[in-house]
């Protein structure tokens, strides 16, 4: 087995799938030669040619209605959107027309779209480029939002968006590209597309994250460990659905949860979760549910990133405050 | 010009002419139903004639059938289609079934023809699934969202071109205000950067909803649009039949050879409302801006075509008029009959694999649709 970054497992994965499923196609801005804007697709136009993987023209709505006209005539299309910020720009085409098509046509036809996009906070970007907008999609009915938290699961989980018949929307966690190495099976793999993970036990109090918030969670934890609070740590992975089954037997174990997002507060995963827990849970909560999140401003300015983003320490805190309740 | 110099450029004169090439509307019969093009008129047998006429004539019927329905509350939203006949008629019948048709909302007559029953066309406007499943699958639903069947053309054509399908291409429909759509130019776009096989059409019936054309675009024709993209178009005379069906045929053949898509503007003219949804033309046009167009009406000059030549006479309208009636109230009751919807269903067809709440979901609506 091999040590691999988060990266170069996706494209592991997509290599994969290429190899697996000629009707498989990759395609978006910059995909081709190039080999994406962070090399997620490189080689691949030269291992599988151009008729498999290419540049479009620079439209993200017209990168959707490609993807659902190829679906149409028996393709499986794997687009990328080369932000998670430009995706605005194709919000009909995901949110209009790709997550209703199956049931527009009464389950007859199936739109087995996956559509990669990397987000996520502090990298220094420009505009638009690292906001968390899964809640946009997580309240869309027929879509599935998946995201990994570390190179194994980035490749499971994109052979499983791709193979799944449903339209996935898997977001790549731009900080997390190259700063993760694990070691990842080179043979093929999957991660389900609707489960959770405990990525550490515990018995004091459940950390439920997703994505980067997921290491932050995980040091925080490390933090908490030398002082005798055991925290157990949940990563969601999937999105929409939100695995509660998990959720809820590790609430049962530990009594305590906090939920940590890199998103907003407002309106966001962590309030699902919240709620799914107070629906069910309640009465074996022995603590209010404590929410870490960033702030309800417009995504920073890059300078003030760091000052913004939930850290471990935020988490550190936040654990303490409902464990000591 | 400054000081009477030359400038580098001169914009005006481009601005004045660069609409030239595109503002020839293509015509065979004229508006008095006089043949203006006796070589491309005499390709049609007068059989082929007759079957233009006939199906003109149903899709009037419908349209008027349709408004009965409607004001009897028996219909949903529903776009009327008056005086568009040889727009539709006549695109519609140059592409063979095995092409994928990708309508908007005002184009059910199309779909009808390319293969489904008038029972699923009103199911759809009635809003019953059952309006979106149909016997020829090469086509989608009519799409509501303005622009989007554009982007999607992109795809079904880039398909078939990588599925090297061979006499197969894409088509697509939407009106003079769909061509502001952003959509619109990622569509033709695309397609024309893939060198895919579409014939984009647009409908030009001069309004979209209470906006006069002239307000979608200081462009002169909307046909001119295309040679941005790289695609050749062309401009037809939408109350023209023949016209029209030999302009989509020489599309069709041209985009099917790969040469990549097609833009063609048909010139007609919306009689009616813009929906069966309140709607009210006077609010925003005149009878003056209206009287030209009912007087260039596409059934007129062909019946006077065909009257001329013997083949066609108003007692045989007449009856047609009668058969096609019966044939729309038919496929109402049919329509009517169609099985009460279960939300149980709708739970179902929004996943292949239900989640975890889905599932729940499925079994609280099942339990109170089996009370």
């Amino acid at each position: 087995m091999a040590k691999m970054t988060y990266i170069k497992a996706i494209t592991s994965g997509l290599d994969q799938v290429l190899k697996d499923d000629p009707k498989t196609l990759i395609f978006g801005e910059d995909v081709g030669k190039n080999g994406g804007v962070f090399r997620t697709t490189v080689d691949l136009q030269d291992k599988y040619g151009e008729d498999r993987v290419f540049d479009t023209p620079l439209a993200e709505s017209g990168i959707l209605g490609l993807a659902i006209g190829l679906s149409l005539t028996g393709w499986r299309p794997i687009p990328e959107i080369q932000f998670m910020g430009f995706t605005f720009e194709a919000m009909d085409g995901i949110v209009g027309q790709l997550a209703r098509d199956h049931y527009r046509f009464g389950g007859q036809k199936n739109f087995p779209v996956t559509v990669r996009t990397p987000f996520g906070g502090g990298t220094h970007t420009a505009e638009m480029h690292a906001d968390n907008l899964e809640n946009y999609f997580v309240s869309t009915p027929g879509l599935r939002v998946v995201t990994p938290a570390n190179p194994y699961d980035a490749k499971g989980l994109v052979i499983s968006a791709v193979e799944s018949d449903d339209p996935v929307l898997f977001m790549e966690n731009l900080k997390l590209y190259r700063s993760m190495k694990d070691e990842v099976p080179d043979e093929k793999y999957t991660v389900p597309l609707d489960t959770a993970k405990v990525v550490r036990e515990g018995t004091d109090v459940t950390i439920v994250a997703y994505s980067a918030e997921v290491n932050e969670s995980l040091a925080a934890a490390d933090a908490l460990a030398k002082d005798n609070i055991s925290a157990e740590v949940i990563d969601l992975r999937s999105l929409s659905p939100i695995d509660t089954d998990t959720i809820f037997a590790s609430v049962d174990k530990t009594h305590k949860v906090v939920i940590v997002q890199e998103a907003q507060r407002m309106a966001g995963v962590g309030a699902v979760v919240a709620s799914d827990i107070a629906e069910e849970k309640i009465m074996s909560l022995d603590a209010p549910i404590g929410r870490v999140a960033a702030p309800d401003s417009i995504y920073p300015f890059a300078q003030a990133e760091n000052d913004w983003i939930p850290n471990a320490d935020d988490i550190e805190a936040k654990v303490r405050e409902i464990v000591n309740y | 010009m400054a000081n009477g110099s030359k400038q580098i450029v001169d914009f005006a004169k481009i601005k004045a002419t660069m609409a030239d090439p595109y503002k020839h509307p293509v015509q065979v019969i004229d508006r008095e139903g006089k043949v203006v093009d006796p070589d491309t008129l005499a390709k049609y047998s007068d059989d082929q004639l007759v079957d233009f006429m006939k199906k003109m004539v149903w899709e009037r019927t419908l349209h008027e059938q349709t408004m009965n329905f409607s004001r009897q509350g028996r219909l949903g939203f529903y776009a009327p289609t008056a005086g568009e006949e040889a727009s539709e008629m006549g695109s519609v019948t140059a592409f063979k079934e095995q092409d994928f048709l990708l309508p908007a909302y005002r184009d059910l007559p199309q779909m009808i023809q390319h293969g489904t029953t008038v029972a699923k066309g009103f199911l759809w406007s009635k809003g019953h699934v059952e309006g979106n499943q149909h016997e020829n699958p090469n086509m989608l639903f009519p799409q509501i969202i303005i622009g989007a069947q554009y982007v999607e053309t992109a795809g079904v054509a880039l398909g078939i071109k990588k599925n090297k399908d061979e006499d197969r291409v894409a088509f697509v429909y939407t009106g003079d205000g769909g061509t502001s759509q952003g959509d619109w130019y990622e569509g033709v776009n695309f397609t024309s950067a893939f060198q895919a096989p579409a014939v984009f059409f647009v409908q030009n019936n001069g309004w979209a909803i209470s906006v006069p054309r002239r307000k979608q675009t200081a462009a002169e024709t909307l046909a001119q649009k295309a040679v941005a993209m790289g695609v050749p178009s062309v401009q037809v005379d939408g109350m023209d039949i023949v016209a029209v069906h030999e302009v989509s045929k020489a599309a069709r053949e041209f985009a099917a050879a790969g040469n990549g898509p097609v833009v063609i503007e048909t010139l007609t003219y919306r009689y009616g409302a813009h929906s069966s949804a309140g709607d009210d033309p006077s609010r925003y046009r005149t009878k003056e801006e209206e009287k030209p167009w009912f007087d260039a009406d596409p059934l007129i000059r062909l019946r006077k075509v065909l009257t001329d030549k013997g083949v066609w006479s108003q007692d045989q309208e007449d009856k047609l008029v009668d058969e096609y009636k019966d044939e729309f109230k038919g496929a109402m009751k049919e329509a009517e009959a169609a099985p009460a919807q279960k939300v149980s269903d709708f739970l179902k067809w929004t996943y292949n694999v239900p989640t975890p709440a889905v599932k729940k979901q499925i079994a609280e609506f099942e339990a109170k649709e089996s009370k």
